[in-house]
């Protein structure tokens, strides 16, 4: 959507002259524009053409999934049994999503208000991304509607992936509440946000803890496969360390992306308390970064002498193995240092770009490419590439939706 | 926001987070901790050495489960390994596949039966979040496709990658895999069917306990005809399915990198994790919260205005 005139949007940061309730809501829903501008502004907006162009394919497909199985729009691998769907979808968007139990714990536990700016939009980024990687777990499970059956209906409180579903979704819920105090002020619930205010605290820590054990625990869930994926890519004592680790610099990169792209593509949505500080919190971000891709570099070697694998590393997957550590761990490590120390905030966030994508890239190698090594490879099927990018098109016309209209990068002035 | 919590309020929520943190938790009484495995836990031993490939094993499980009739026979033995796409294995159409390895000791191609090898501590069960599975005394592994919910987290786990799922369906997906015929024959006390269609007796049902004895005086009687071990004996902790073999394992398409230790072993550490977390975090991080809130209180305490400040912000 083309950015919006300042005075036009000034009619959604605050209560609006014109009272009455319905009037009102439309105000909130259409950003102060009649439904006819907001509906030339949604068409004219080439982005949406392409998210349309995209969706096309992309909905019969997801259709097709549903009517006629899994095996219609991915190999159905017996081999692979987890593939891109929840090798980006679930192992790729959790730990993206770890920004917002790291901000909270920085505003909230730690007391740092000049990160106060931007814990709105790590809480809404992190409750996004876990309702995604719901969303994904939903097309890739193979009976989709029994996916509460673990919470009501038969228990195996003893695996591994047991944890992570209770806690995905206790967290799910945290995360609601969490960012509750910023939906109440649009819709104009003051209680619910004098409540939330008062058990901050406590979510918080709740956050703390089920991020802990979840985020570690998708990567317990590799060990259950200590002779399947490539050794170099499963420790079984560290798995669950490397996964919580990584978590943390990729919640942080994913806020310094997302901050960035939200200056440049709606910086009218934006207030100025966001815009002026946001350079020093990107830096600050950084630094937390680097000390976290610092740890994770040390106990991946750790991992490597523990398992004495230092042979394997000049083999074929060895090479590949340094080309992930190297690109996705050392050069945005480097970034973030130098960027910090010298003040460089765009060397930073291309930074948090390459470490990004590097924990998509060793999510899908432990997932997949590594998995099974010793078998055939796996290429996915471009439909299941296809459905992939159309739940991303819908990921990003709901984040635009929120972003647009909840107070998250601007004060609500009542 | 700092001067809104009283001790109270935060001790109310730290008691509030664990106790919702241990109610969510409930705890397993598991027999994992030194489980020996059932004594009347039936076995088949295959002996690779009387197995002619006919495949009537393939035949009769399929009849018995009502699969569809396995694939001509091929022309070339060697079809039945297809190196760039790995052996046939398992899957939705069949719960028993035989494959043909050429091997340097033999003057025929050597044949091999697979199927669920019925571990004694079952990765699959082990890692099932709705506890779909369950280890029998009798020694089967079964599967309750009524309360599975197609994570496919047992196609991960197990280390012959024997469970295979049925992706061809939208409503009736679910995991195909050999159940040791256990509703129709092995709770009977009967052996399967791809025992009972065997010609060569290459095939022996029994107690696993018996069946070990049963391989190990074949390895000693026939001296130079077996190789002197028994693939199934220890392997991811033991298996109901035995097998002994007149060349190498590795050299008959047998995974010797299946660790020794049940699968659950490689989990256990985690697991012992997680109620730690859930007990030290809270005051961990309530700690913290204190510290840091202690010194920012000193450090306003000349500029008030801060604090109001903060105050209305939130």
């Amino acid at each position: 959507m083309k950015p919006l005139s300042g005075n036009l949007t000034d009619a959604v940061g605050r209560a609006p002259v014109i009272s009455g309730g319905e009037q009102r809501l439309l105000d909130k829903l259409f950003l102060g524009l009649s439904g006819r501008d907001y509906l030339t502004r949604v068409r004219t907006n080439p982005l949406n053409w392409v998210i349309c162009l995209i969706l096309v394919i992309g909905i019969p497909l997801l259709c097709q999934r549903y009517l006629y199985g899994l095996q219609a729009i991915t190999h159905g691998s017996q081999d692979y049994p987890w593939g891109v769907l929840l090798g980006f979808g679930l192992f790729g968007m959790v730990p993206l999503s770890a920004s917002g139990f790291l901000l909270s714990t920085t505003v909230e536990i730690f007391q740092r208000d000049d990160f106060r700016p931007i814990e709105r939009l790590a809480l809404l980024n992190g409750l996004l991304g876990y309702f995604f990687a719901v969303v994904f777990l939903l097309v890739d499970l193979g009976m989709p509607w029994r996916l509460t059956y673990p919470m009501v209906v038969s228990f195996g409180p003893a695996a591994v992936l047991f944890l992570v579903a209770w806690h995905v979704a206790t967290y799910l819920s945290v995360q609601v509440a969490e960012i509750l105090p910023a939906v109440s002020e649009w819709a104009g619930w003051p209680g619910v946000k004098r409540f939330i205010l008062r058990i901050t605290l406590g979510l918080t820590i709740a956050g703390i803890i089920l991020s802990t054990l979840h985020q570690g625990a998708l990567g317990a869930l590799f060990c259950y496969a200590p002779a399947k994926i490539h050794p170099l890519w499963i420790s079984p004592e560290f798995q669950w360390l490397h996964f919580f680790v990584s978590s943390i610099f990729a919640g942080l990169s994913m806020v310094i992306i997302i901050s960035w792209l939200v200056t440049k593509t709606m910086s009218w949505r934006c207030d100025q308390r966001f815009l002026s500080s946001l350079d020093n919190i990107t830096l600050g971000l950084a630094k937390g970064g680097a000390t976290a891709l610092i740890t994770y570099l040390v106990i991946k070697v750790v991992a490597v002498a523990h398992d004495q694998e230092w042979l394997l590393l000049i083999s074929g997957w060895g090479f590949y193995y340094l080309l992930e550590i190297a690109l996705g761990t050392l050069v945005p490590l480097v970034a973030f240092a130098y960027g910090v120390r010298h003040r460089r905030v765009a060397l930073v966030r291309w930074g948090a770009l390459l470490a990004v994508a590097g924990i998509i890239w060793n999510r899908l190698n432990t997932v997949m490419i590594c998995y099974n090594y010793r078998l055939h490879q796996e290429v996915p099927h471009w439909k299941e590439l296809w459905v992939v990018v159309t739940l991303l098109c819908f990921y990003f016309i709901v984040y635009r939706f929120i972003l647009y209209r909840i107070p998250v990068l601007f004060r609500w002035r009542e | 926001m700092g001067a809104k919590f009283s001790r109270r309020t935060l001790l109310k929520g730290v008691l509030a987070t664990a106790a919702s943190a241990i109610s969510m938790q409930p705890f397993k009484k598991t027999m994992a901790h030194d489980f020996q495995g059932y004594q009347s836990n039936r076995g088949v031993l295959v002996d690779l050495s009387r197995c002619i490939g006919c495949r009537n094993c393939e035949a009769a499980c399929s009849r018995e489960h009502g699969l569809a009739p396995p694939d001509e026979f091929p022309e070339n033995f060697q079809l039945l390994e297809q190196p760039t796409q790995g052996v046939r294995r398992p899957d939705q159409n069949a719960f028993t596949v035989v494959n043909s390895y050429e091997s340097a000791l033999s003057d025929h191609p050597l044949f091999k039966k697979i199927q669920c090898n019925h571990c004694l501590e079952p990765a699959c069960l082990t890692a099932c979040f709705v506890n779909a599975y369950t280890k029998t005394p009798e020694g089967a592994v079964i599967y309750d496709a009524d309360v599975c919910v197609g994570c496919r987290t047992c196609m991960v786990a197990c280390p012959f990658s024997i469970p295979a799922f049925r992706y061809d369906s939208a409503f009736e997906a679910r995991i195909m895999k050999c159940n040791f015929c256990f509703d129709s024959r092995l709770s009977k006390h009967r052996p399967p069917a791809c025992v009972e269609a065997c010609p060569m007796e290459a095939l022996t049902f029994g107690y696993r306990n018996e069946l070990l004895q049963v391989a190990r005086k074949r390895i000693r009687d026939a001296p130079g005809k077996y190789q002197n071990a028994i693939y199934g004996e220890f392997e991811a902790g033991g298996t109901s399915w035995l097998y002994i073999s007149p060349v190498p394992f590795e050299q008959a398409g047998f995974d010797l990198q299946v660790p020794r230790q049940p699968i659950l072993h490689y989990v256990k550490d985690f697991l012992a994790v997680v109620p730690m977390v859930l007990t030290i975090w809270p005051g961990l991080f309530a700690g913290l919260y204190l510290l840091a809130r202690n010194r920012k209180i000193t450090d306003d305490s000349s500029n008030h205005e801060d604090m109001s400040d903060e105050t209305i912000e939130r």
